[in-house]
């Protein structure tokens, strides 16, 4: 039985079968959510005293492409000022209450490299209103968000807008070393003697362009790569993991279908939707070559999330400030928790190791969780999270634990589809795991929320966004 | 630092670099015969691939004993006979090793050439039968693939190797003064190539798994995986089993082929007979010039690769068995056996372990001993201090240890990264800060008994109770410099040898206060630095110094009988030192050689008499030290390579000239006369009980001073050469020279009664 079919275990079907219903559960697993539903009404709140409550307002994400299809004659900062114009309309915001606007991105434009700038300019905020860009891989959005938490938190800004924008449609591909600094120098050379003796250095393979890379800088190592080794380690078949891939795309469809992707804002007609979703079929899926690990290993494009352009935005504010203003506000942000680990070989364990902690500092377990919104880098890096989460032995071996925390049930997790179907522009997903935890907390019912990811370098994140009662 | 910088020079000429750790292993089986139940093998099937996996009973490696050929032909014949297995997986169950190669022991039992020959043949005969399978056999390599054990995996019909540091293949035969006797010669040409195979069986180099994929040796690569749901050692054979299976399955269907392409040079080049013969020429010439004919190995084997390929298989297959028996019966082969016994001896800790783990080292002193013993420390994990009294020699201290590390970065061993990351486990200072921390501290300070003195008062300040002062000298004795501490059974000799980094030996020296804790800490630590290690009784220039001391001072006398520096030079490489005499001089410094004449003649006298220590002194006061001053008896140039005399001895030499006595000074007593005094002073050092086993004495001349490795140290050399004999040399060159060449009384106990050796 696969890991997929765990919550189904005592349902009489054969796994293949327990997989299809996964996909379109809601039937089934509106009764196994009935239960916990009940238990919330009575759960504490997470407000903590002389702490401000900060709550979100509301959030937008620009529609997440395919990098290389609509938005590939954009720059960064049009993106971001889709998202910051989208987040205008929907809130009504008035610009000069803004205090303070915060971007992640990774990949950086060098002509935008304070791309939060740029593109709250164009987006006509306030020029008096401060901006800065943050970065920490896939997390950098949500380092954005809580960057902006701290910030009202501490009392310093009451309004914060926090967001992400990725563009790998269009990435800075720059001359090497040897010809940079063949072109430095002639900048400084003052003779032509000079000149002519720096040019007579030139060698054609100076030409040989340098690509951002796309491995880990400590160990070199590719992040598909890291994922194939890890599903390798946890044993997570290829089958595993293209039937997650399929429960993702399926759900959002889904989703997208019913209408229940209100985070996303139309970029311009036709753009107006995800394009990246994309439900296959098994058999389909079981034909793709590994992408990483050649001629055997089980990371494929199909279980991988792929290059998303894309940029999210979100309003933030002190919860008695957005009531002042007459906001009803989505959800509170709580506890959130950073963790970093081995980049070799636990790149992408994150979530494992952050969510113990975060529900720990909350005085949480993970019955009390109602939606789980984890980032899916890869089907094999989510099937190795929930086997190591699931393991008594990783915890007490590896994270210093006395059991584990447990497996995040799967008629909870990710209902709305993932980064696999939706798509993962690096900086901006945080914002777009967060808005889909409390649009589904407000929807489905239930106060809390849990919010992870995992990031290049080895890092990793979670959060418990709380429903903001109604 | 007598012994050590000469032996600089050693690595340079390594051809002949002695096998490094893992390798071959000797053990002795309990000759338990498997009768039922098989000890060595289990085999299970999975589906239609029968998966055998190796794992030889308490010993962390497997290696080719005649209880794993036979049962490993017992459950091949089975997979072959079964109507159900379509292919099979050859794998470890030890983490770390697939076949460490044949068993030593099963070789060193052989009486006779014929009955080495028969097991080479039978070995022959079972990787014929796995090349000649028509199940496909995949060999799933995690871990060392030496000698035997490669032939093994490159009969097979598929490779899969690790990408683990761990996984390394090769054919270190020669550096045992054998050739690969299970068809090896014959396949290795045919896989990677005429020249690939030949580097490969001629230097016994360990190759790392992406460069045998490169080359053609292994056929696919799998990464080795970090922790899961079980540890990463575990998890990762398991997963190269599955890898492997999923090949077996995929060959058994004939969805993959085993065939690869050959590079340009083996299509075409090595098809013309003359290309071939040229080639064949090129590396005859190499190897007698680095052998100087000393080692019989290297040239056979180029003869049976040659026979393969000329006369066909078969003719090769018996050349290379014959040869393979041959070789094995050479002295020279069984002093490489015996080294490298000794080594695995000296690579463990008899004092076992410490009661505390050392992790915080301090040093004192950034010169060049000091910074190489920063560098192997931090390498291994060792947080480090190195203290110096000036910045500049801190600095030079520091970048010393960082190009070192930068090195192995330029050779792929490490990653920068990894670099980074190794040296930031070091702290470079010039006070006593954070010694209050140190579990141990070396000092490395210049060879000066009152700055010792001052040194180890200052230390025992500063450090914690359980600290332990280790002294890095070469000649001073220990007990001298222990003599002002307060804690004298925390005091200990560690003599490392220069460079550092390169130089195996490490000689630990114990005083009778020395408490047997300290012993095991010091120990502990040198095994983690990488080291082989003697540990010896203290005393006036310990063991190396001292045996190097009365050679000296032959080379000394040797020159002043007018030798050219050149022709003494060229008559001791040819004995098999891998430095010249001369040259050693200049390298270890003409005034640290001074000094330890000066110092050990006091203490030893006459008999460490023979050549004019004015010499030395002449040397000196001319600023002739040697290759740091540019001249000794060369002249030295910064990237020149070729060395010419300094003319400028001519007068030096002249003025303390000696007449030559004939009857001593043909070439070959000229090379006895510094040998003999060698040896004799070694087995001296064993009669005196500075030396505890024979074994230890080997390997620190080999190791530390270069004695010739085909010889196997000095004692092997009086067990081979015959002790009689040496005594007879002795005897001769004391009528011409007096007291210096006196046989010591164990020497001449050896030549007394014929059956004693010093080694059974």
């Amino acid at each position: 039985m696969t890991i997929l079919t765990y919550p189904f275990k005592n349902l009489p079907t054969a796994s293949k079968w327990a997989l299809r219903f996964s996909i379109r559960p809601l039937s089934c697993s509106s009764q196994l959510r009935a239960a916990p539903a009940v238990q919330t009404k009575t759960k504490k709140t997470l407000a903590k005293p002389n702490i401000r409550n900060v709550v979100v307002v509301d959030g937008v994400r620009t529609p997440f492409l395919l990098s290389g299809t609509s938005y590939k004659d954009l720059m960064p900062h049009d993106l971001a000022r889709a998202a910051l114009t989208g987040l205008l309309h929907r809130t009504s915001v008035p610009k000069e209450v803004v205090d303070y606007i915060i971007f992640g991105t990774v990949i950086q434009e060098v002509k935008t490299s304070n791309v939060a700038r740029e593109a709250a300019l164009g987006a006509g905020f306030s020029d008096k209103t401060p901006a800065h860009t943050v970065t920490m891989a896939c997390i950098s959005a949500n380092q954005a968000m809580t960057t902006g938490v701290g910030l009202i938190a501490s009392g310093q800004c009451d309004v914060i807008v926090a967001g992400g924008v990725e563009l790998m449609s269009d990435v800075p591909i720059r001359h090497s070393r040897k010809m940079r600094k063949l072109m430095l120098d002639l900048n400084k050379a003052k003779s032509m003697g000079q000149r002519l003796s720096l040019i007579s250095k030139f060698r054609f393979n100076f030409l040989a362009p340098e690509l951002p890379a796309v491995s880990e800088f400590s160990t070199s190592e590719t992040m598909g790569h890291s994922a194939d080794r890890l599903a390798a380690a946890f044993a997570v078949s290829r089958l595993e993991q293209d039937e997650y891939a399929l429960r993702s795309h399926s759900l959002a469809k889904k989703a997208q279908d019913e209408g229940l992707l209100s985070d996303v804002v139309p970029f311009k007609v036709p753009v107006t939707k995800d394009n990246g979703i994309r439900p296959s079929s098994l058999e389909q899926m079981a034909k793709l070559k590994p992408a990483f690990i050649k001629p055997y290993g089980t990371v494929t494009a199909a279980n991988s999330s792929f290059l998303t352009d894309g940029a999210s935005a979100m309003l933030i504010m002190a919860e008695e400030k957005a009531l002042a203003m007459g906001y009803k506000p989505k959800a509170y942000l709580r506890d959130f928790m950073y963790v970093s680990q081995d980049p070799k070989d636990q790149l992408l364990l994150g979530p494992t190791y952050a969510t113990p902690k975060v529900l720990e500092k909350a005085g949480l377990t993970m019955n009390d969780i109602d939606a789980f919104e984890f980032h899916e880098a890869f089907s094999g890096q989510i099937l190795a999270n929930f086997k190591a989460m699931d393991s008594d032995w990783f915890a007490e071996n590896y994270m210093g634990r006395k059991t584990k925390v447990g497996l995040p049930p799967l008629e909870k997790f990710n209902n709305w589809g993932g980064s696999l179907s939706l798509g993962h522009p690096f900086g901006a997903t945080g914002c777009r795991l967060v808005m889909a935890a409390a649009n589904r907390l407000r929807k489905e019912g239930g106060q809390y929320g849990l919010v992870a990811a995992c990031a290049a370098g080895g890092q990793g994140h979670a959060m418990i966004v709380e429903a903001y009662p109604k | 630092m007598v012994a050590c910088r000469a032996i600089g020079i050693l690595s340079r000429f390594s051809a002949f670099r002695i096998l490094r750790s893992r390798g071959y292993i000797c053990r002795n089986f309990t000759g338990s015969s498997a009768l039922l139940t098989r000890t060595h093998i289990n085999y299970g099937v999975k589906g239609d691939v029968a998966v055998v996996r190796i794992n030889s009973p308490n010993s962390k490696v497997n290696t080719l004993s005649k209880e794993l050929h036979s049962e490993f032909s017992e459950v091949m014949n089975e997979i072959w006979a079964s109507d159900q297995i379509r292919s099979a997986v050859l794998i470890s169950s030890k983490p770390g090793c697939f076949i460490a190669g044949a068993d030593i022991n099963m070789l060193a039992a052989c009486k006779t050439l014929q009955e080495v020959t028969q097991l080479s043949q039978e070995a022959q005969r079972i990787v014929e039968k796995l090349e000649k399978s028509t199940k496909p056999i995949v060999a799933a390599i995690n871990g060392s693939c030496l000698g035997g054990g490669l032939e093994v995996a490159i009969s097979c019909q598929y490779r899969i190797a690790t990408k683990d540091r761990k996984t390394v293949l090769g054919t270190p035969e020669v550096l045992l003064g054998a050739l690969p006797g299970a068809g090896g010669t014959q396949r290795l040409p045919k896989m990677v190539g005429v020249p690939a195979a030949l580097d490969m069986m001629l230097t016994g180099r360990s190759i790392r798994a992406d460069r045998a994929k490169k080359m053609g040796l292994v056929d696919q690569l799998v990464e080795p995986l970090g922790p899961g749901l079980k540890p990463p050692e575990e998890r990762t054979i398991e997963y190269l089993e599955e890898v492997a299976i999923t090949f077996a399955k995929g060959l058994a269907d004939k969805k993959i082929s085993p065939k690869r392409d050959k590079g340009l040079v083996e299509t075409y080049a090595m098809t013309i007979p003359f290309v071939r013969q040229q080639v064949y020429k090129k590396v005859e010439e190499k190897v007698r010039k680095q052998t100087k004919g000393l080692y019989p190995a290297p040239l056979k084997i180029i003869d049976v690769v040659k026979t393969g390929i000329e006369q066909g298989s078969d003719a090769g297959y018996l050349c290379e068995s014959q040869k393979f028996g041959e070789l094995v019966m050479t002295k020279e082969s069984k002093a490489l056996m015996g080294l490298y016994h000794g080594q695995v001896l000296c690579k463990k800790n008899k004092f076992g372990a410490p009661q505390k783990d050392v992790k915080h080292l301090a040093i004192l002193g950034a010169g060049l001993m000091g910074a190489g013993i920063a560098q192997v420390s931090v390498d291994k994990g060792l947080k480090t201090i190195l203290k110096d009294a000036t910045l500049t020699a801190l600095d030079r201290g520091q970048q010393q240890v960082f190009k070192g590390l930068n090195d192995k970065v330029k050779k792929k061993a490490l990653t920068s990264f990894e670099r980074d990351s190794i040296f930031s486990n070091l702290t470079g200072q010039l006070d006593y800060q954070g010694f209050e921390k140190a579990d141990m501290v070396i000092e490395a300070v210049f060879e000066d008994l009152s700055l010792k003195h001052r040194v180890l008062k200052e230390v025992e300040a500063v450090i914690p109770d359980h600290c332990i002062f280790a002294s890095n000298t070469s000649a001073l004795p220990i007990s001298e410099i222990a003599a002002v501490s307060k804690r004298p059974e925390k005091v200990i000799g560690m003599h490392y040898f220069s460079p550092v980094d390169k130089m195996q030996l490490l000689e630990i020296i114990t005083t009778e206060k020395t408490s047997k804790d300290t012993s095991a800490s010091a120990v502990a630590v040198g095994l983690k630095q990488g080291k082989v290690i003697i540990v010896v009784k203290d005393g006036p220039g310990f063991y190396t110094t001292r045996c190097l001391a009365p050679m000296m001072s032959e080379v000394i006398r040797i020159l002043q009988e007018g030798v050219d520096p050149k022709k003494l030079d060229s008559l001791t490489t040819s004995f098999g030192f891998p430095v010249g005499a001369a040259t050693l001089v200049d390298e270890v410094g003409v005034d640290v050689a001074k000094h330890v004449a000066e110092d050990l003649g006091k203490v030893f006298g006459e008999r460490f008499g023979g050549g004019n220590p004015e010499l030395l002194t002449q040397m000196v006061s001319k600023g002739f030290l040697g290759r740091k001053s540019g001249k000794g008896f060369y002249i030295y140039q910064e990237g020149v390579k070729r060395k010419d005399l300094n003319s400028d001895m001519d007068s030096i030499l002249a003025s303390l000239k000696l007449p030559p006595k004939s009857e001593v000074s043909s070439d070959e007593d000229i090379q006895f006369r510094l040998v003999t005094r060698f040896v004799n002073e070694a087995v001296m050092c064993l009669q005196e009980g500075i030396l505890a086993t024979p074994a230890e004495g080997d390997i620190g001349a080999v190791f530390g001073l270069g004695f010739p490795p085909c010889l196997g140290g000095p004692f092997r050399f009086v067990d081979l050469y015959g002790a009689q004999k040496i005594v007879d040399r002795l005897k001769k060159y004391e009528a011409a020279y007096g007291k210096q060449f006196t046989p010591c009384q164990l020497l001449a106990d050896h030549a007394n009664s014929p059956n004693k050796k010093f080694y059974q």
